[in-house]
């Protein structure tokens, strides 16, 4: 599900929409190493949990949230 | 009687079954032993209607004055600012919604930390125009933010928790309430996740609690409202209770409330050191033991029965069902099932993790056997869950 779609310069893509809490997470925790340090992974997400959850996994493992829009979060891998 | 027949079953399940731990008292206490005597003798005392005026009337009234005595010099209030309500919700809906229609010609807006509890959200929704202050990563509120919202123009009413019912921090009610007389601005304080803990912070200028939170019945709220503090309630409005709560007040239950109340302010001091001290014990068990947990809201400055935190990648709902057949009653924040679709505004707020979340809580008869044994059985809960999902 790789694409570099709308400029974003993402390296991969997780579509997490219909999946409840802690799915999308647990998704993002697996697949972040498909991506080189410094690249981009975009997660869909539309369950209302990952609007807090996503930045405060972030933050506890150390990852940098780019951007999150709507139910689009951009996380860019940091080791 | 040679054949007694199927012997019963129920004593074999109780013997599987484990022994349980009720760790959810933010949520309620059970009825506090000084008040189930008052409450049985208040039944046939205080059944009457406490405004007529017949003996049984005036016996009545006397209890539910007594109730009133008591709860005031408790909450640092006087008697006749003090007003019993069908509950702790009711409470704040009525004081939120009467304060800002007394305040109309002043404002519309209603300020309030982004953590109180629901009755305050909803209540500030429906009186006028809600105007939310964010809060630290602890859980506090923004003092400068909230000064700043309480000095603009057009403020009817500032509402501040003494201490928060999920995370435990305490609020700077102290602050805050300097800097709404400051702006003329009333300061309603929900001390119902405190009041049996802690000293209520002086300065409001109305107050609600609720008494099941501190081994009390359930069905009774208080709120306390200042003298100077105009009310206008929104309903039909009558002589009891000064409008503020219409219909025949539960005077046994209020009594009772009253009897709890009184126990826990005497036992407060020595339930804080105990519990305090197997909190801050649990929480570095909990660290220590559980790889990828979250452990929020101030580690000193709170609650002292109070302890939650989140596990990373867990399902909270998974965790709490885990926990029950093992035989802790405990709380969560988390919205991992269809059942709630929102996690908990208060950690959301917070900016901390919302899935996986638990809340523990120590009650007066909470043992240490009982905190133990959840800090042993708990690592294995969470593994056991994480793995059901792959980890």
């Amino acid at each position: 599900m790789s694409s570099q779609d709308d400029g974003d310069d993402v390296a991969l893509e997780l579509d997490c929409r219909g999946m409840l809490c802690p799915l999308p997470v647990i998704t993002l925790a697996r697949r972040i190493s498909e991506v080189e340090v410094g690249e981009r992974i975009a997660v869909l997400a539309d369950d209302p949990a990952a609007s807090a959850d996503i930045p405060a996994w972030c933050r506890m493992r150390a990852h940098t949230l780019l951007e999150s829009t709507a139910d689009r979060y951009l996380v860019e891998r940091t080791h | 009687m040679t054949d007694s027949g199927p012997s019963p079953r129920l004593s074999a399940r109780e013997s599987r079954r484990p022994a349980r731990a009720y760790l959810d008292a933010a949520s309620s206490e059970p009825l506090h032993p000084a008040a189930r005597e008052v409450l049985v003798e208040a039944l046939d005392a205080g059944w009457a209607d406490p405004a007529r005026l017949h003996h049984e009337g005036r016996t009545a009234r006397l209890l539910l004055d007594n109730a009133r005595e008591v709860i005031a010099n408790a909450l640092g209030a006087r008697p006749d600012e003090v007003r019993f309500t069908s509950s702790g919700t009711t409470a704040v809906h009525a004081g939120v919604t009467a304060i800002a229609a007394a305040r109309r010609r002043t404002g519309v807006r209603v300020v309030h930390s982004a953590v109180e509890h629901s009755a305050v959200l909803h209540a500030a929704a429906v009186a006028g125009e809600p105007d939310e202050v964010g809060v630290d990563r602890l859980g506090r509120v923004d003092l400068a933010a909230f000064a700043d919202a309480v000095g603009r123009p057009g403020v009817a009413l500032a509402a501040l928790q003494s201490a928060n019912h999920e995370v435990g921090t305490r609020q700077p009610v102290a602050q805050a309430a300097e800097v709404c007389t400051a702006s003329g601005v009333p300061l309603l304080v929900d001390a119902a996740a405190s009041v049996a803990r802690d000293n209520v912070p002086p300065g409001w200028s109305a107050l609600t609690a609720s008494a099941h939170k501190w081994g009390g019945p359930a069905g009774v709220g208080v709120l306390a409202v200042r003298k100077p503090v105009r009310l206008l309630p929104r309903w039909p409005v009558e002589e009891r209770e000064d409008g503020l709560s219409p219909g025949h007040p539960d005077v046994p239950a209020v009594l009772a409330a009253a009897a709890a109340l009184q126990a826990r302010r005497s036992e407060a001091a020595e339930l804080d050191a105990r519990h305090r001290d197997w909190v801050a014990g649990l929480r570095k068990r909990i660290a220590a033991d559980v790889p990828d947990v979250e452990l929020t809201g101030d580690p000193d400055d709170r609650l002292p029965h109070v302890l939650t935190f989140s596990c990373l990648y867990v399902d909270g709902e998974a965790l709490v069902t885990a926990l029950d057949a093992e035989g802790f009653a405990v709380s969560s924040g988390s919205a991992c099932t269809a059942s709630t679709l929102r996690p908990s505004h208060v950690l959301a707020a917070m900016g901390v993790l919302t899935h996986g979340n638990v809340r523990v809580s120590l009650g007066r008869t909470t043992t240490y056997d009982e905190v133990d044994r959840f800090g042993f059985v708990l690592p294995g809960l969470v593994r056991r869950i994480r793995a059901e999902a792959g980890l």
